[in-house]
């Protein structure tokens, strides 16, 4: 017979049998996780980023200081892509009431490609969404613009040549965003009106943007086309660069994503090994049966490998299924609670998913089914002969690498991944050995107990090392369902802890030194308080460590554009109590020695390190500091936050302006307009719309981190399964031969209880250390964000350890405890 | 078969210790032999050493004109396959497998195209033809050792080595089991090689083999 027939008739066989249950079951519920986390977190980050393109207006923008090439939108139209171009340039504008600088913007029908214009028909009147975009012949002007030169709409505005009409006034418009406070207020028209203004000549400073958007695939392609063609003067813009409270937000969601994945993952892998390990023990007689019958090595490997690699694969497919309809359950779920409309699910998660649940079943079980195959036939006859030494740690080298390689290769997040599996690699060494002193010591204490105490405590000595096993299995599936939900929990309060929901979503800027005071004073007056103003000194950087900066150095586009601007400076004697340093140990302002403290990211960007100087040219005038600390910012804060602060005497004397941020509820609009009337110079930003969309980011994130971790608890339940499956045999046994002996119901229950609940207790506490160790990394390391130790989780994971493992063992032997010992030892 | 100064020791706290002094014996086809001898007098490790089944310390074992010296693991392996049927003490059925099942699998291993069938003719052979599709633990103790006996059976060994056949009956059933065993061996002209402490099971054979702390002391 065909060695293939042969092993599908033994699966066949075997299936009937029960026997390949949990294995099955393992498979099934690891890729099942694995492929609805994937494919609803994919889903999950495309819907986030279409929903932040919106604060671009589109997908992908190129920004060009020429006009990009009429090839370029063509070859996007061709790709099935939407073009549109807008180009930008700074202004004079005038009315018979006098002129001031505006930032004008032409734009053509389609724009914006994502989000919307908000406009309002008289300058404090009430916006709405608008689809259209000026008509020929009219403009729309920001309410300061407006403000300033006493415009109201059906005015008419002087713009080079032309006299155009003004129709509305622009309240928001979706690509806004870049550097806020080098702007000057916008003024929209049309597109095909700037011909006649005669703005546009040889030499003009204009900022041509290309702005498209589409399916993702496609721009992704056509990114990767454009990347590899740009010329000087071209760039690529993301909302990432553009704004980097989005481009935190997003990172810090990813991340969140990612960490569900990886425990998902983890879970899985666990889940695989043990039942993986179980099912081969229990297969050792019929390899050695097998061997007496005549079957080489080559077929015996032959025979359980096509036995696991169809299981593998039927139970891929049957996860894949069942993983569909998690993620689609968990969409349907989230879409009505968070309003995100989530594209639809991509194949390519669900493959990945039953390949990875391969990739686990192969790792874990062929280096098993290696040893089993030198199963000595003799142990047919002598049961002594030993057969099985699969818990060398070489023998799961391959099925470690293989876990390392798929967790790598899922959350494509490496310090996020090695972070995780360093510390949880400690926890399990740290957890065989604290076990093993542990079971150790239970044995020490049984010997000096007496009745079912003592057994229940010598069982844990008795079998140590089938003890220690389940104590690291158990503490591990403990340590991943104690970061599913105490350490999530943590997390996600200490992310909302930074975006508290009054967080400021007004900035004004341009305050005079001498309007400070009053306008503090009119803050306070309409209960705008706690609005701190920080001076504002707008230099530009000249040179670092003495040698002069020359932008054109920089290979990085980014870093190119910042150089060629004036970087905001402010200057401080002390910074908020809660400044993060990363280097340089704190701030002392008022020294009157020069300093300098920059913000890492910035640090980063331009090489700089601690005790290099930095020289701004402020107004015509050399500042020039050592830097003495290095910050972290949280960008995703919205608080008023600079790249450099000096100490106050360096930059007392150069000509400051004022800034300051404030949560304005949206009852309190009409307070603005009478404080722009009251300073009619101030600039005031409203950012509700972009922290709006970070808060929605962060609600629709934590949602979807509490559905997906719910869905991977199911994964750590097969774990415990599985652990405690693994010794049912030899505990069944066991309680067969203790009532064989006469030991009373009541006896065996005591015992079991006390092992169990030892065996949960140690693995509580050791989880409660492992969880409590990877959380502070997370939360330090990789979210960046301040780490609260929470005693309760110990509580929890020891008293919850200590109950579940308990009432999960005698709940799994009660059957066997009731069955005529008899049945129980002619079975086994 | 040829047994040429068989010997087996094994290390026990650095030390050897002889479990089976040299030995040489030989047995003609047909022939029904029985290894008797005490608890841990060397019977079960003899029986594992003419089965190839565990590998001697000295000297070799002749089996059907080949030295299983001579061959490796898996030669040995398919020597087996192709000569020897086994019946255990324990009757070692796979418990995830019917009876019919059980029977199958070394027919099914050796490529047989109508396993199946002669399973079933088997089965039916030693009174189970209504058990075919009841699991191994579904079983009673004698009725299992039946299967085990078909299970031997089914592949038409040469030689078919039993170790303790009974050891695990009652007088009454494992006195039918053995009935049925020599009537098999009988029709199927098999050399039959039995280890037991049962002296009345000894006494049908057509020789025996005493062991005595791992000395052959008659019947060689």
């Amino acid at each position: 017979m065909n060695i293939v027939t042969l092993a599908l008739r033994m699966l066949l066989r075997e299936w009937r049998a029960g026997e390949l249950r949990v294995l099955m079951l393992a498979v099934m519920i690891a890729v099942a996780g694995l492929a609805s986390v994937n494919a609803f977190t994919a889903r999950m980050q495309l819907a986030l980023s279409q929903e932040s393109n919106r604060l671009l207006g589109a997908d992908l923008v190129l920004a060009s200081d020429h006009a990009p090439p009429p090839a370029l939108a063509q070859a996007a139209q061709q790709r099935g892509l939407s073009t549109v171009q807008t180009a930008q340039f700074p202004s004079m504008v005038s009315t018979d009431a006098g002129s001031n600088l505006a930032e004008i913007k032409a734009v053509s029908n389609g724009y914006p490609l994502r989000g919307k214009l908000h406009i309002a028909d008289s300058l404090f009147g009430k916006d709405r969404v608008t689809s259209d975009i000026p008509r020929p012949g009219t403009v729309w002007l920001e309410a300061r613009l407006a403000n300033a030169l006493k415009l109201k709409p059906n005015d008419t505005v002087q713009v080079g040549y032309s006299r155009l009409k003004v129709a509305a006034i622009l309240t928001n418009e979706p690509d806004r965003g870049g550097d806020f406070f080098n702007l000057a207020p916008r003024l929209m028209m049309n597109a095909s009106d700037v011909a006649a203004t005669g703005l546009i000549t040889v030499g003009s400073r204009i900022n041509y943007r290309l702005l498209i958007a589409g399916d993702t695939n496609a721009i992704n392609a056509y990114r990767k086309v454009l990347a590899s063609q740009l010329q000087r003067g071209q760039r690529l813009l993301t909302v990432r660069d553009a704004r980097p409270e989005i481009r935190d937000v997003l990172d810090k969601a990813e991340r969140y994503l990612g960490l569900a994945v990886l425990l998902a993952a983890l879970l899985a892998a666990v889940a695989i090994l043990l039942s993986a390990r179980h099912f081969l023990r229990r297969h050792l007689d019929a390899c050695a049966l097998l061997r007496c019958f005549g079957a080489s090595q080559r077929t015996i490997v032959m025979l359980y490998a096509l036995q696991i690699a169809v299981l593998g694969l039927l139970a891929a497919v049957a996860g894949m299924a069942l993983g569909y309809a998690g993620q689609a359950v968990l969409a349907a779920m989230l879409g009505r609670m968070a309003h995100l409309d989530l594209p639809p699910a991509a194949v390519l998660p669900f493959l990945q998913a039953a390949l990875a649940g391969l990739v686990l079943l192969a790792g874990f079980s062929l280096p098993t089914l290696f040893m089993l195959r030198r199963t000595p036939a003799l142990r047919i006859l002598r049961r002594d002969v030993a057969a099985f030494d699969a818990v060398g740690a070489a023998t799961y080298v391959a099925g470690l690498a293989a876990m390392t390689a798929l967790l790598l290769w899922q959350v494509r997040d490496v310090p996020l991944t090695l972070m995780v599996l360093a510390e949880l690699a400690a926890t399990l060494l740290a957890t065989a050995l604290l076990a093993w002193g542990l079971v150790l010591a239970a044995g020490w204490l049984g010997a000096r107990s007496s009745g079912s105490w003592r057994q229940g405590l010598l069982n844990l000595r008795r079998r140590a090392g089938g003890s220690v096993i389940q104590v690291a299995a158990f503490t591990l599936g403990m340590l991943a369902l104690l970061l599913l939900t105490v350490v999530r929990g943590d997390l996600l309060a200490n992310w909302h802890a930074s975006l508290p929901a009054m967080a400021p979503n007004r900035f004004v800027i341009n305050i005079q030194p001498d309007q400070a005071a009053s306008l503090q004073d009119f803050l306070r007056r309409h209960d705008l308080s706690g609005a701190k103003l920080y001076p504002m000194v707008r230099g530009r950087l000249t040179a670092i460590n003495g040698r002069e900066v020359d932008s054109a150095r920089y290979a990085d586009q980014q870093t190119r554009h910042l150089l060629d601007r004036e970087f905001n400076l402010s200057y401080a004697d002390r910074l908020d109590a809660d400044t993060d340093f990363v280097a340089g140990g704190g701030w002392h302002g008022d020294h009157p020695g020069p300093q300098f403290s920059v913000e890492q990211g910035i640090a980063d960007r331009l090489h700089l390190k601690l005790g290099d100087t930095m020289q701004f040219d402020v107004g015509g005038t050399p500042v020039s500091a050592r830097i003495t600390s290095l910050r972290k910012v949280n960008w995703d804060s919205f608080r008023v936050n600079f790249f450099v602060v000096g100490n106050t005497d360096l930059l007392r004397n150069t000509s400051a302006s004022y800034i300051t941020s404030f949560y304005l509820p949206p009852a309190k609009v009409s307070v603005l307009n009478d404080m722009v009337r009251a300073y009619p110079n101030l600039t005031v930003i409203d950012v509700s719309a972009i922290l709006q969309t970070v808060q929605d980011m962060l609600e629709r994130v934590s949602a979807a981190v509490q559905f997906v971790f719910v869905f991977s608890l199911a994964s750590g339940l097969v774990v415990l399964y599985a652990a405690l499956a693994a010794t049912r045999d030899e505990r069944a046994l066991e309680t067969a031969l203790w009532r064989v002996l006469g030991a009373r119901h009541r006896q065996l229950w005591l015992a079991q209880v006390t092992e169990f609940a030892a065996i949960g207790m140690l693995a509580g506490m050791l989880a409660a250390a492992g969880a409590s160790a990877i959380g502070w990394g997370l939360s330090s390391e990789v979210f960046k964000l301040p780490y609260h130790f929470n005693p309760l989780l110990w509580l929890i994971a020891i008293g919850a350890g200590g109950v579940g493992v308990a009432a999960a063992g005698v709940l799994g032997l009660r059957g066997i405890s009731r069955l005529p010992p008899l049945v129980t030892l002619r079975d086994i | 078969m040829h047994v040429v100064n068989l010997a087996k020791q094994v290390p026990v706290n650095g030390a050897a210790l002889t479990i089976l002094h040299p030995t040489s014996f030989d047995i003609q086809r047909g022939e029904s032999v029985a290894i008797v001898g005490a608890s841990g007098s060397g019977k079960s490790t003899l029986l594992g050493l003419l089965a190839g089944l565990d590998q001697p310390s000295t000297g070799e074992v002749w089996l059907a004109g080949k030295s299983l010296a001579a061959l490796d693991e898996d030669g040995r392996a398919a020597l087996r396959g192709e000569l020897i049927g086994f019946v255990f003490q324990s009757f070692q059925l796979l418990p995830m497998l019917t009876a019919l099942e059980n029977v199958m699998l070394p027919l099914e291993l050796s490529g047989a195209s109508d396993a199946r069938k002669r399973a079933q003719r088997w089965l039916e052979r030693v009174g189970l033809a209504d058990r075919q599709q009841h699991r191994a633990q579904q079983l009673s103790g004698g009725e299992q050792q039946r299967v085990a006996i078909a299970r031997a059976f089914a592949v038409d060994p040469a030689l078919l080595l039993a170790d303790e056949p009974t050891g695990n009956l009652d007088a009454e059933t494992g006195a039918r089991v053995i009935e049925l065993l020599f009537e098999l061996n009988r029709e199927q002209g098999t050399t039959l090689v039995l280890v037991t402490h049962d002296t009345e099971l000894a006494a049908r054979c057509g020789r025996r083999l005493s062991l005595h702390a791992g000395h052959l002391e008659s019947g060689v």
